[in-house]
């Protein structure tokens, strides 16, 4: 191969024609655009850090998360319990970085699904185009029209759920909006020559989908499955907080707000609210500086510099 | 050319727009009546409890029509609804439209300060951003609005009661608790705890919606013709682009209306303010389905009804916009 790309470089020398630089690839460039966002690598970093402190930090900070120590119970920060403990003598550090594990889990796999439906029922949609489209775009529009917050809380109030339950409730309603944001991407797609060549070629739609469509729309997907992790770990937290979520002993950062929320008037129990709530925070602003900036990174608009 | 045919195109989009809504409010109620079947036992068993005999929960089942297909059950209930009945709460022993009257006088209070305070400083800000964009002045903005759009709605109101009202006793913890509208109004020193934490979380949306508008109306050729004829920078701005950014914010407090019904559902939690939100949650605490059945369809009536009026309030304002 490499001889092959050589010979034919020689040629083109010898046409005259301008040797360039191998054509960056659209990661690389998106890359270069990414990296000069310091609030994006900021993210990036605080994300890494968080992935550690939830799953490598219980290996190290050794607590016990599933025997309530009622002797315990609302000790101050001491040099055994460094974030004190909760109401019911669970050590606080040791309980951010349980609760954080199911909100990452969560956050991170209730993105996924509904970004991978979003994306297939949405290519599909746009490719298919005509009847079909209206039929599978007017179940969209149904979908973004229900209350999703309200129907979240049914949900979990019919459900009682486990956090993989909550994962398909949570990316039930959040498909709707990949959905339609990549059918507008197909509808741009789907009359380019090289979709239209497969077809002429006799490859089945599928085929162009997977293979053409999806490939092509890939910026705005990594974008929103950015966003999606955010707003997940929000929902999940709203539903720890109006104690919906995750059954004890499990937990969740939103549920560890919602028990702290008991004791705020009954003296300075900083450690039960302001912990797990700047943890939330601070997640979703980085998911959220990251998504910004892949935005710019894949907007072609911004490459061609 | 002629303004007439342009006319007929309005029309033209408005009967397609309204058909399409129909056919999305037919799909939502269908799927709204169908969650109460998701019930686990079936929606009399987790009215009547786990201890109700079979005999009993037949003899609701066929007092409540649940014997029936699922399809005349539907036709029922769509046929109560059109004559503005929207359930009766068995719990509460009370009229789920009562309910509503009761409660959405005072959501509305709550939703249209906090509103109308978000916008106050939203739009200027926004504009503000976009025009010194990249200083440091837009950073720090930028970075308020993100930690708008990251801060969970109930952790901001615990922070505040935690500030203003556990730490130094400025405000009430909680929301004015009475019942009529016109004594919370009486009592604004409660209210302004709620109505900032709801507006800092809407101010986070317009500004950015309001900054990016912005840059985008300015590379647009009216603005280089505007400057080219010597409008000052201060016209061209308030003049040409403010009034064409003011588009998108329209649109989007017409997507806004459905958080009348249900959107406020933390905010209201956590101040214990007596609305929609509050009795919505202790409605799903109570497993109280006929309340979240009725709720649920008038929020979805609701955002219908605003997605119709953003769309034709966009298609009204911008008239390039042609469907």
């Amino acid at each position: 191969m490499a001889m092959e790309a050589q010979a034919i470089a020689a040629t083109d020398a010898e046409l005259g024609l301008e040797l360039g630089t191998a054509p960056r690839g659209m990661f690389r460039r998106a890359w270069e655009v990414f990296a000069e966002n310091k609030l994006a690598l900021a993210g990036v970093a605080f994300v890494v850090f968080i992935l550690l402190f939830c799953f490598v930090g219980p290996h190290i900070y050794v607590t016990n998360q599933v025997d309530t120590n009622l002797i315990n119970t609302l000790c101050p920060p001491s040099s055994s319990n460094l974030l004190g403990c909760d109401e019911l003598g669970y050590d606080q550090l040791g309980r951010l970085m349980v609760g954080g594990q199911t909100s990452l889990e969560v956050g991170l796999a209730a993105a996924v699904v509904s970004v991978l439906f979003g994306t297939l029922y949405g290519a599909i949609s746009g490719f298919a185009g005509g009847f079909v489209d209206s039929v599978m775009m007017r179940v969209v529009d149904a979908g973004l029209s229900l209350p999703s917050l309200m129907v979240i809380i049914i949900l979990s109030v019919i459900f009682h759920p486990t956090p993989t339950v909550i994962i398909f409730i949570i990316a039930v309603f959040y498909w709707f909006g990949v959905a339609r944001l990549v059918r507008g991407e197909t509808l741009a797609l789907r009359n380019r020559e090289y979709v239209q060549a497969v077809k002429v070629i006799g490859g089945r739609p599928m085929r162009s989908v997977i293979r053409h469509i999806v490939p092509n729309a890939i910026g705005t997907i990594i974008v929103q499955g950015t966003f999606a992790v955010a707003d997940s770990i929000l929902t999940l937290s709203v539903l720890g907080y109006l104690t919906l979520g995750v059954a004890p002993p499990a937990t969740d950062w939103g549920s560890m707000l919602s028990g702290g929320l008991t004791y705020i008037q009954g003296g300075n129990y900083w450690w039960l609210i302001y912990p797990p709530g700047v943890l939330i925070i601070l997640t979703c602003i980085s998911f959220n500086f990251i998504g910004d900036a892949l935005r710019d990174a894949f907007e072609t608009r911004l490459q061609r510099r | 050319m002629a303004p007439r045919k342009d006319n007929e195109t309005v029309i033209g989009f408005l009967i397609r727009r309204i058909g399409q809504a129909l056919i999305v409010l037919f799909l939502v109620t269908v799927a709204t009546l169908g969650l109460v079947h998701l019930f686990p036992g079936g929606p009399v068993r987790a009215l009547l409890g786990d201890r109700a005999t079979p005999y009993e929960i037949a003899y609701y089942d066929k007092l409540y029509g649940f014997n029936q297909s699922f399809f005349v059950q539907y036709l029922k209930w769509v046929d109560q609804l059109l004559h503005g009945n929207l359930g009766y709460s068995a719990k509460l022993n009370l009229n789920v439209s009562a309910e509503i009257a009761q409660d959405l006088p005072k959501t509305i209070v709550l939703v249209l300060l906090g509103t109308v305070v978000s916008l106050l400083f939203g739009i200027p800000l926004g504009v503000y951003q976009a025009v010194k964009r990249n200083s440091v002045a837009d950073y720090v903005l930028t970075g308020i609005s993100f930690l708008g759009y990251s801060t969970p709605t109930f952790f901001l109101g615990i922070v505040l009661v935690d500030w203003f009202a556990v730490d130094v006793h400025i405000f009430p913890p909680f929301a004015p608790q009475y019942t009529s509208v016109a004594s919370i109004l009486g009592d604004p020193r409660a209210l302004v705890l709620p109505v900032v934490t709801y507006a800092f979380l809407l101010y986070a949306l317009w500004s950015r919606y309001m900054r990016s508008s912005v840059l985008d109306n300015l590379v647009q050729d009216y603005v280089r013709t505007a400057r080219a004829k010597g409008a000052s920078e201060r016209r061209v701005i308030w003049k040409h682009v403010f009034r064409n950014s003011l588009v998108s914010i329209v649109t989007l407090l017409g997507l806004s209306l459905p958080t009348l019904v249900g959107g406020a559902i933390l905010i209201e939690a956590v101040f214990n303010y007596p609305g929609m939100g509050l009795a919505f949650y202790q409605a799903a605490l109570n497993v109280d389905y006929q309340t979240l059945l009725g709720f649920t369809v008038l929020a979805t009536v609701a955002t219908i009804l605003g997605n119709l009026l953003a769309d034709v309030g966009y298609a009204m304002l911008d008239p390039r916009v042609r469907y």
